[in-house]
Protein backbone atom coordinates (compact mmCIF):
# COMPACT_ATOMS: atom_id res chain seq x y z
CA UNK A 1 0.00 0.00 0.00
CA UNK A 2 1.80 3.35 -0.86
CA UNK A 3 1.27 6.66 0.40
CA UNK A 4 -1.64 7.98 -1.93
CA UNK A 5 -3.76 4.76 -1.21
CA UNK A 6 -3.19 5.33 2.39
CA UNK A 7 -4.18 8.74 2.41
CA UNK A 8 -7.46 7.88 0.27
CA UNK A 9 -8.36 5.27 2.68
CA UNK A 10 -8.11 7.10 5.52
CA UNK A 11 -9.22 10.70 4.10
CA UNK A 12 -12.12 11.12 6.38
CA UNK A 13 -9.64 10.90 9.05
CA UNK A 14 -7.24 13.07 7.04
CA UNK A 15 -9.73 15.57 6.99
CA UNK A 16 -10.61 15.70 10.86
CA UNK A 17 -7.32 16.00 11.92
CA UNK A 18 -6.81 18.71 9.38
CA UNK A 19 -9.17 20.01 10.34
CA UNK A 20 -9.09 19.54 14.31
CA UNK A 21 -4.68 20.89 13.31
CA UNK A 22 -6.07 24.55 12.14
CA UNK A 23 -8.59 24.72 14.80
CA UNK A 24 -5.51 24.54 17.37
CA UNK A 25 -3.18 26.58 15.54
CA UNK A 26 -5.97 29.05 15.03
CA UNK A 27 -7.59 29.72 18.17
CA UNK A 28 -3.66 29.56 19.69
CA UNK A 29 -2.47 32.41 16.68
CA UNK A 30 -5.81 34.45 17.62
CA UNK A 31 -5.35 34.09 21.34
CA UNK A 32 -1.67 35.59 20.64
CA UNK A 33 -2.50 38.26 18.88
CA UNK A 34 -5.46 39.62 21.43
CA UNK A 35 -2.84 39.42 23.60
CA UNK A 36 0.21 40.10 22.14
CA UNK A 37 -0.89 43.23 20.27
CA UNK A 38 -2.07 45.20 23.01
CA UNK A 39 1.26 44.24 25.43
CA UNK A 40 3.33 45.31 22.00
CA UNK A 41 1.24 48.96 21.60
CA UNK A 42 1.53 49.31 25.78
CA UNK A 43 5.44 48.70 25.94
CA UNK A 44 5.59 51.55 23.46
CA UNK A 45 3.47 53.71 25.40
CA UNK A 46 5.24 52.55 28.82
CA UNK A 47 8.63 52.12 27.60
CA UNK A 48 9.97 50.97 30.94
CA UNK A 49 7.98 47.86 30.53
CA UNK A 50 9.30 46.57 27.73
CA UNK A 51 12.28 44.77 28.81
CA UNK A 52 10.11 43.14 31.53
CA UNK A 53 7.73 42.04 28.86
CA UNK A 54 9.88 41.19 25.80
CA UNK A 55 12.12 39.52 28.39
CA UNK A 56 9.14 36.94 29.88
CA UNK A 57 8.08 36.51 26.37
CA UNK A 58 11.72 35.75 25.58
CA UNK A 59 12.07 33.53 28.65
CA UNK A 60 8.24 31.32 27.73
CA UNK A 61 9.98 30.86 23.61
CA UNK A 62 13.11 29.30 25.17
CA UNK A 63 10.94 26.45 27.06
CA UNK A 64 11.20 23.31 25.30
CA UNK A 65 7.63 22.45 24.01
CA UNK A 66 7.17 19.03 25.02
CA UNK A 67 8.07 20.42 28.62
CA UNK A 68 5.63 23.48 28.49
CA UNK A 69 3.05 20.79 27.83
CA UNK A 70 3.78 19.04 30.57
CA UNK A 71 4.49 22.09 33.29
CA UNK A 72 0.55 22.81 32.25
CA UNK A 73 -0.47 19.62 32.79
CA UNK A 74 -1.42 19.76 36.52
CA UNK A 75 -3.10 23.25 35.70
CA UNK A 76 -6.61 23.15 36.74
CA UNK A 77 -9.07 23.06 33.76
CA UNK A 78 -6.25 23.61 31.59
CA UNK A 79 -5.03 20.95 32.01
CA UNK A 80 -7.92 18.94 32.10
CA UNK A 81 -8.61 18.82 28.67
CA UNK A 82 -5.45 18.18 25.90
CA UNK A 83 -6.69 20.78 23.46
CA UNK A 84 -7.22 23.85 26.29
CA UNK A 85 -3.31 22.95 26.93
CA UNK A 86 -1.85 22.92 23.32
CA UNK A 87 -3.64 25.86 22.96
CA UNK A 88 -2.61 27.54 25.70
CA UNK A 89 0.93 26.09 24.81
CA UNK A 90 1.15 27.27 21.52
CA UNK A 91 -0.73 31.12 22.45
CA UNK A 92 2.18 31.41 24.65
CA UNK A 93 4.95 30.52 22.01
CA UNK A 94 3.21 32.83 19.61
CA UNK A 95 3.17 35.89 21.85
CA UNK A 96 7.17 36.65 21.88
CA UNK A 97 6.70 37.59 17.51
CA UNK A 98 3.27 39.48 18.14
CA UNK A 99 4.36 41.62 21.01
CA UNK A 100 8.23 42.12 19.58
CA UNK A 101 6.70 43.19 15.72
CA UNK A 102 3.77 45.52 17.25
CA UNK A 103 6.42 47.17 19.43
CA UNK A 104 8.92 47.59 15.99
CA UNK A 105 6.53 48.38 13.69
CA UNK A 106 5.07 51.33 16.24
CA UNK A 107 8.86 52.17 16.63
CA UNK A 108 9.59 52.09 12.88
CA UNK A 109 6.73 54.79 12.12
CA UNK A 110 8.82 57.78 10.83
CA UNK A 111 8.60 60.16 13.84
CA UNK A 112 8.12 63.27 11.29
CA UNK A 113 5.06 61.54 10.83
CA UNK A 114 4.02 61.02 14.41
CA UNK A 115 5.12 64.32 15.30
CA UNK A 116 2.94 66.14 12.68
CA UNK A 117 0.23 64.51 13.82
CA UNK A 118 0.56 65.07 17.32
CA UNK A 119 1.08 69.05 16.36
CA UNK A 120 -2.49 68.48 14.14
CA UNK A 121 -3.53 68.27 17.38
CA UNK A 122 -4.38 64.18 17.03
CA UNK A 123 -5.32 62.93 20.01
CA UNK A 124 -3.10 59.41 21.74
CA UNK A 125 -5.95 57.43 20.33
CA UNK A 126 -6.15 58.70 16.99
CA UNK A 127 -2.33 58.92 16.56
CA UNK A 128 -2.73 55.10 17.26
CA UNK A 129 -5.75 53.98 15.83
CA UNK A 130 -5.20 56.24 12.43
CA UNK A 131 -1.36 56.97 12.13
CA UNK A 132 0.92 54.47 14.01
CA UNK A 133 -1.22 51.34 14.09
CA UNK A 134 -1.60 51.63 9.74
CA UNK A 135 1.55 52.33 9.39
CA UNK A 136 2.89 49.61 11.69
CA UNK A 137 -0.11 46.66 10.36
CA UNK A 138 2.82 45.15 7.76
CA UNK A 139 5.09 44.61 10.62
CA UNK A 140 2.77 43.63 12.60
CA UNK A 141 1.13 40.91 9.91
CA UNK A 142 4.74 39.38 9.88
CA UNK A 143 4.36 38.70 13.57
CA UNK A 144 1.31 37.05 13.02
CA UNK A 145 2.61 35.02 10.15
CA UNK A 146 5.64 33.84 11.92
CA UNK A 147 3.53 32.93 14.93
CA UNK A 148 0.67 31.05 13.15
CA UNK A 149 3.88 29.19 10.84
CA UNK A 150 5.30 28.32 14.67
CA UNK A 151 1.68 27.11 15.74
CA UNK A 152 1.23 24.96 13.00
CA UNK A 153 4.53 23.34 13.23
CA UNK A 154 3.91 22.75 17.14
CA UNK A 155 0.76 21.77 16.96
CA UNK A 156 1.93 18.68 15.65
CA UNK A 157 3.42 17.71 19.22
CA UNK A 158 0.69 18.71 21.22
CA UNK A 159 -0.93 14.91 20.20
CA UNK A 160 1.61 14.01 22.65
CA UNK A 161 -0.61 14.88 25.37
CA UNK A 162 -3.65 13.63 23.40
CA UNK A 163 -4.92 17.50 22.02
CA UNK A 164 -5.74 15.49 18.39
CA UNK A 165 -4.11 16.92 15.27
CA UNK A 166 -2.66 16.24 13.09
CA UNK A 167 0.48 15.07 14.97
CA UNK A 168 -1.87 12.08 15.77
CA UNK A 169 -0.73 10.70 12.75
CA UNK A 170 2.67 11.15 13.52
CA UNK A 171 2.81 9.87 16.68
CA UNK A 172 1.14 6.98 15.50
CA UNK A 173 3.48 6.24 12.79
CA UNK A 174 6.68 6.09 14.97
CA UNK A 175 5.02 3.41 17.51
CA UNK A 176 3.99 1.66 14.22
CA UNK A 177 7.43 2.21 12.75
CA UNK A 178 5.75 3.16 9.56
CA UNK A 179 6.77 5.70 7.22
CA UNK A 180 3.63 5.83 5.90
CA UNK A 181 1.37 6.81 8.57
CA UNK A 182 3.93 9.56 9.72
CA UNK A 183 4.05 11.19 6.04
CA UNK A 184 0.25 11.41 6.25
CA UNK A 185 0.45 13.75 9.59
CA UNK A 186 3.79 15.21 8.45
CA UNK A 187 3.14 16.49 4.68
CA UNK A 188 -0.40 17.84 5.45
CA UNK A 189 1.07 19.89 7.99
CA UNK A 190 4.27 21.20 6.51
CA UNK A 191 1.62 22.34 3.50
CA UNK A 192 -0.52 23.89 5.75
CA UNK A 193 2.29 25.85 7.34
CA UNK A 194 3.30 27.16 3.99
CA UNK A 195 0.22 27.67 2.73
CA UNK A 196 -0.59 30.32 5.43
CA UNK A 197 2.95 31.41 5.43
CA UNK A 198 2.03 32.45 1.66
CA UNK A 199 -1.48 33.69 2.56
CA UNK A 200 0.09 36.16 5.42
CA UNK A 201 2.80 36.81 3.07
CA UNK A 202 0.70 38.44 0.54
CA UNK A 203 -1.25 40.39 3.19
CA UNK A 204 1.86 41.75 4.79
CA UNK A 205 3.10 43.01 1.27
CA UNK A 206 -0.09 44.28 0.65
CA UNK A 207 0.01 46.37 3.89
CA UNK A 208 3.78 47.38 4.08
CA UNK A 209 3.43 49.48 1.11
CA UNK A 210 1.24 51.51 3.04
CA UNK A 211 4.70 53.05 4.79
CA UNK A 212 6.26 53.06 1.05
CA UNK A 213 3.67 55.80 0.19
CA UNK A 214 5.46 58.73 1.59
CA UNK B 1 20.02 94.28 21.57
CA UNK B 2 17.16 92.32 22.11
CA UNK B 3 13.39 92.96 21.84
CA UNK B 4 11.28 93.93 24.79
CA UNK B 5 7.58 93.85 24.98
CA UNK B 6 7.05 97.52 24.96
CA UNK B 7 7.74 97.62 21.30
CA UNK B 8 4.90 95.91 20.53
CA UNK B 9 1.84 98.67 19.57
CA UNK B 10 -0.92 98.35 22.26
CA UNK B 11 -3.29 98.80 19.54
CA UNK B 12 -2.85 95.30 18.31
CA UNK B 13 -3.14 92.48 20.34
CA UNK B 14 -0.31 90.16 20.82
CA UNK B 15 -1.10 86.38 19.36
CA UNK B 16 1.94 84.64 20.97
CA UNK B 17 4.14 86.01 23.91
CA UNK B 18 7.32 84.51 25.02
CA UNK B 19 7.78 85.60 28.36
CA UNK B 20 11.75 84.69 29.63
CA UNK B 21 11.19 81.54 28.20
CA UNK B 22 13.72 78.87 28.41
CA UNK B 23 13.74 75.20 27.61
CA UNK B 24 16.35 72.86 28.39
CA UNK B 25 17.20 69.09 28.22
CA UNK B 26 18.78 67.61 31.28
CA UNK B 27 20.78 70.76 31.96
CA UNK B 28 21.63 71.13 28.50
CA UNK B 29 19.80 75.02 27.41
CA UNK B 30 18.19 74.34 23.97
CA UNK B 31 16.45 78.30 24.22
CA UNK B 32 17.51 80.55 26.78
CA UNK B 33 15.63 83.53 28.17
CA UNK B 34 13.71 83.84 25.07
CA UNK B 35 11.30 87.65 25.08
CA UNK B 36 9.15 87.60 21.63
CA UNK B 37 5.93 88.55 20.74
CA UNK B 38 4.18 88.57 18.00
CA UNK B 39 1.21 91.02 17.07
CA UNK B 40 -1.87 89.44 15.61
CA UNK B 41 -1.66 89.33 11.66
CA UNK B 42 1.62 89.58 11.75
CA UNK B 43 4.41 86.99 9.75
CA UNK B 44 7.60 86.81 12.04
CA UNK B 45 10.44 85.00 10.25
CA UNK B 46 12.59 82.68 12.90
CA UNK B 47 16.22 82.82 11.42
CA UNK B 48 19.08 80.92 12.36
CA UNK B 49 21.37 78.51 12.21
CA UNK B 50 20.86 74.69 12.52
CA UNK B 51 20.45 74.07 16.17
CA UNK B 52 19.95 77.75 16.97
CA UNK B 53 16.61 77.08 19.02
CA UNK B 54 14.63 77.88 16.17
CA UNK B 55 12.23 74.58 16.19
CA UNK B 56 12.32 74.39 20.22
CA UNK B 57 10.55 77.89 19.92
CA UNK B 58 7.98 76.58 17.62
CA UNK B 59 7.40 73.75 19.57
CA UNK B 60 6.57 75.52 22.69
CA UNK B 61 3.98 77.95 21.10
CA UNK B 62 2.00 74.67 20.04
CA UNK B 63 2.63 72.42 23.41
CA UNK B 64 4.74 69.89 22.01
CA UNK B 65 7.14 71.18 24.58
CA UNK B 66 6.38 73.30 28.01
CA UNK B 67 8.72 76.15 28.61
CA UNK B 68 10.92 74.83 31.75
CA UNK B 69 11.38 78.48 32.68
CA UNK B 70 9.15 81.24 31.87
CA UNK B 71 6.06 81.32 30.16
CA UNK B 72 4.63 81.20 26.61
CA UNK B 73 1.03 82.84 26.05
CA UNK B 74 -1.16 82.13 22.96
CA UNK B 75 -3.72 84.62 22.95
CA UNK B 76 -2.85 86.18 26.62
CA UNK B 77 -3.74 82.61 28.20
CA UNK B 78 0.07 80.33 29.43
CA UNK B 79 0.13 77.25 27.49
CA UNK B 80 0.56 74.95 30.21
CA UNK B 81 -3.35 76.13 30.71
CA UNK B 82 -4.59 75.48 27.27
CA UNK B 83 -5.97 72.10 26.48
CA UNK B 84 -3.10 70.86 24.70
CA UNK B 85 -5.46 69.23 21.56
CA UNK B 86 -7.28 72.80 21.28
CA UNK B 87 -4.70 75.02 21.16
CA UNK B 88 -2.86 72.63 18.50
CA UNK B 89 -6.13 72.47 16.58
CA UNK B 90 -6.48 75.92 16.15
CA UNK B 91 -2.42 76.59 14.97
CA UNK B 92 -1.64 75.23 11.39
CA UNK B 93 1.70 73.36 11.35
CA UNK B 94 3.60 72.63 8.48
CA UNK B 95 7.00 70.82 8.49
CA UNK B 96 9.75 70.08 5.12
CA UNK B 97 8.26 67.90 2.62
CA UNK B 98 4.56 68.40 4.10
CA UNK B 99 4.55 66.07 6.73
CA UNK B 100 1.97 64.21 5.19
CA UNK B 101 0.44 61.05 5.82
CA UNK B 102 1.51 58.57 3.64
CA UNK B 103 -1.19 56.39 4.04
CA UNK B 104 -3.93 59.19 3.34
CA UNK B 105 -4.71 60.34 -0.35
CA UNK B 106 -4.60 63.92 -0.59
CA UNK B 107 -8.08 64.62 -0.22
CA UNK B 108 -8.12 62.64 3.52
CA UNK B 109 -4.81 64.39 4.60
CA UNK B 110 -5.91 67.74 3.67
CA UNK B 111 -9.30 66.97 5.74
CA UNK B 112 -7.27 65.64 8.88
CA UNK B 113 -8.36 67.97 11.05
CA UNK B 114 -12.28 69.10 9.89
CA UNK B 115 -12.95 65.59 10.19
CA UNK B 116 -11.61 64.72 13.71
CA UNK B 117 -13.71 68.05 14.48
CA UNK B 118 -16.47 66.03 13.31
CA UNK B 119 -17.87 68.60 10.37
CA UNK B 120 -20.32 67.55 8.38
CA UNK B 121 -19.14 65.67 5.43
CA UNK B 122 -20.79 68.13 2.66
CA UNK B 123 -18.72 71.42 4.73
CA UNK B 124 -15.87 68.72 4.74
CA UNK B 125 -15.75 68.68 0.45
CA UNK B 126 -16.45 72.06 0.09
CA UNK B 127 -13.75 73.28 2.50
CA UNK B 128 -11.51 70.78 0.69
CA UNK B 129 -12.39 72.28 -2.73
CA UNK B 130 -12.12 75.29 -1.74
CA UNK B 131 -7.88 74.96 -0.22
CA UNK B 132 -7.35 73.50 -3.22
CA UNK B 133 -7.95 76.53 -5.52
CA UNK B 134 -6.13 78.24 -2.61
CA UNK B 135 -2.76 76.93 -2.89
CA UNK B 136 -3.26 76.01 -6.76
CA UNK B 137 -3.77 72.38 -7.09
CA UNK B 138 -6.39 70.09 -9.16
CA UNK B 139 -8.95 68.66 -8.65
CA UNK B 140 -7.78 65.47 -9.55
CA UNK B 141 -5.09 65.03 -7.59
CA UNK B 142 -7.52 64.00 -4.54
CA UNK B 143 -7.37 60.68 -4.82
CA UNK B 144 -3.35 60.62 -5.27
CA UNK B 145 -0.84 59.24 -1.94
CA UNK B 146 1.66 61.39 -1.20
CA UNK B 147 4.19 59.24 -3.03
CA UNK B 148 2.62 60.11 -6.35
CA UNK B 149 3.38 63.78 -6.10
CA UNK B 150 6.09 65.86 -6.86
CA UNK B 151 8.05 68.13 -3.86
CA UNK B 152 5.99 70.85 -4.58
CA UNK B 153 2.54 69.80 -4.79
CA UNK B 154 3.45 67.69 -1.00
CA UNK B 155 4.25 71.17 0.53
CA UNK B 156 0.75 72.44 -1.21
CA UNK B 157 -0.99 70.09 0.44
CA UNK B 158 0.86 70.30 3.53
CA UNK B 159 -0.45 74.04 3.11
CA UNK B 160 -3.76 73.20 2.61
CA UNK B 161 -3.72 70.53 5.28
CA UNK B 162 -2.22 73.70 7.82
CA UNK B 163 -4.93 75.84 7.03
CA UNK B 164 -7.89 73.47 6.64
CA UNK B 165 -10.09 74.64 9.94
CA UNK B 166 -8.92 77.90 9.74
CA UNK B 167 -6.79 78.36 12.11
CA UNK B 168 -5.62 81.89 13.36
CA UNK B 169 -2.26 81.01 13.61
CA UNK B 170 -0.09 79.00 11.61
CA UNK B 171 3.22 77.77 11.77
CA UNK B 172 6.12 76.79 9.22
CA UNK B 173 8.94 75.01 10.11
CA UNK B 174 11.90 75.01 7.11
CA UNK B 175 8.21 74.15 5.11
CA UNK B 176 10.04 74.79 1.57
CA UNK B 177 13.28 73.65 2.54
CA UNK B 178 13.08 70.38 0.47
CA UNK B 179 12.56 71.84 -2.75
CA UNK B 180 14.34 72.64 -5.69
CA UNK B 181 15.13 76.80 -5.84
CA UNK B 182 12.71 77.20 -8.79
CA UNK B 183 9.84 75.49 -6.97
CA UNK B 184 10.53 76.93 -3.64
CA UNK B 185 10.70 80.84 -5.56
CA UNK B 186 7.36 80.36 -6.39
CA UNK B 187 5.92 79.07 -3.15
CA UNK B 188 7.48 82.01 -1.44
CA UNK B 189 5.41 83.71 -3.70
CA UNK B 190 2.47 82.41 -3.45
CA UNK B 191 2.73 82.25 0.35
CA UNK B 192 2.91 86.01 0.49
CA UNK B 193 0.31 86.40 -1.73
CA UNK B 194 -1.95 84.36 0.15
CA UNK B 195 -1.09 85.45 3.44
CA UNK B 196 -1.77 89.25 2.83
CA UNK B 197 -5.08 88.11 1.90
CA UNK B 198 -5.56 85.90 4.86
CA UNK B 199 -3.47 88.03 7.57
CA UNK B 200 -3.07 85.42 9.83
CA UNK B 201 -0.22 85.25 12.73
CA UNK B 202 2.29 83.14 11.00
CA UNK B 203 5.69 82.30 12.63
CA UNK B 204 8.01 81.10 9.93
CA UNK B 205 11.20 78.85 10.39
CA UNK B 206 14.12 79.36 8.42
CA UNK B 207 17.82 79.50 7.65
CA UNK B 208 17.30 81.26 4.67
CA UNK B 209 18.03 85.24 4.83
CA UNK B 210 16.33 85.54 1.04
CA UNK B 211 13.24 83.66 2.49
CA UNK B 212 13.20 85.43 5.24
CA UNK B 213 13.24 88.94 3.61
CA UNK B 214 10.75 88.00 1.14
CA UNK B 215 7.92 86.88 3.35
CA UNK B 216 8.91 88.64 6.66
CA UNK B 217 7.13 92.03 8.53
CA UNK B 218 9.70 91.52 11.33
CA UNK B 219 13.00 89.39 11.57
CA UNK B 220 14.29 86.98 15.33
CA UNK B 221 18.05 86.07 14.35
CA UNK B 222 18.46 82.95 16.85
CA UNK B 223 21.81 82.03 17.80
CA UNK B 224 22.72 78.91 20.07
CA UNK B 225 19.32 79.12 22.00
CA UNK B 226 19.04 83.15 22.34
CA UNK B 227 17.66 86.01 20.29
CA UNK B 228 20.15 88.11 18.85
CA UNK B 229 18.46 90.71 17.22
CA UNK B 230 14.72 91.24 16.73
CA UNK B 231 14.09 93.66 13.87
CA UNK B 232 11.26 95.02 11.81
CA UNK B 233 11.91 92.86 7.59
CA UNK B 234 13.44 96.25 6.11
CA UNK B 235 15.42 97.30 9.09
CA UNK B 236 17.77 93.93 8.75
CA UNK B 237 19.97 94.23 6.37
CA UNK B 238 20.76 97.85 7.65
CA UNK B 239 22.00 96.11 11.15
CA UNK B 240 25.74 96.59 12.40
CA UNK B 241 25.12 93.26 14.40
CA UNK B 242 28.29 91.15 13.41
CA UNK B 243 26.14 87.94 13.42
CA UNK B 244 23.92 90.01 11.09
CA UNK B 245 26.52 90.71 9.04
CA UNK B 246 28.08 87.36 8.44
CA UNK B 247 24.14 86.50 7.39
CA UNK B 248 23.62 89.28 5.14
CA UNK B 249 27.43 88.35 3.56
CA UNK B 250 26.31 84.87 2.79
CA UNK B 251 24.13 85.85 0.86
CA UNK B 252 24.75 88.80 -0.62
CA UNK B 253 25.99 87.72 -4.28
CA UNK B 254 26.20 85.05 -6.47
CA UNK B 255 29.82 83.64 -6.71
CA UNK B 256 31.70 84.91 -10.08
CA UNK B 257 32.90 81.65 -11.47
CA UNK B 258 36.34 83.91 -12.78
CA UNK B 259 36.73 84.85 -9.80
CA UNK B 260 37.31 81.78 -8.32
CA UNK B 261 40.55 80.66 -8.17
CA UNK B 262 40.65 76.57 -9.80
CA UNK B 263 43.48 74.34 -9.33
CA UNK B 264 42.07 72.13 -12.04
CA UNK B 265 42.13 75.01 -14.51
CA UNK B 266 45.73 75.92 -14.86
Amino acid sequence: MNFLQFMMMNRQQVLDLTLEHITLAGVATLLAALVGIPLGILITRVPQLSKPVLGGANIIQTIPSLALFGFLLPAPWIGARGGRLAILALALYGLLPLIRNTYAGIQGVDPAIVEAGRAMGLTDRQLLLQVELPLASGVIVAGVRIAAVLSIGLATIAAAIGAGGLGEFIFRGLAMVNNQVILAGAIPAALLALLVDFLLGRLERRLGTLRLKT
Amino acid sequence: MTASPSRVSDTVKSAIEFDHASFDISGRPLLHDLVLSVKQGETLVLLGRSGSGKTTTLKLINRLLLPTAGEVRVNQKPTAEWDPIRLRRSIGYVIQDGGLFPHFNVERNIALVPRIEKWPQPQIDARVRELLITVGLSEDLLSRYPSQLSGGQRQRVGVARALAADPPILILDEAFGALDPITRSEMQKEFRALQQRMKKTVIFVTHDLREGLLLADRIALMEEGKLVVDLPAHEFSRSGDPLVRAYVEAFSALPDPNQIDREVSR
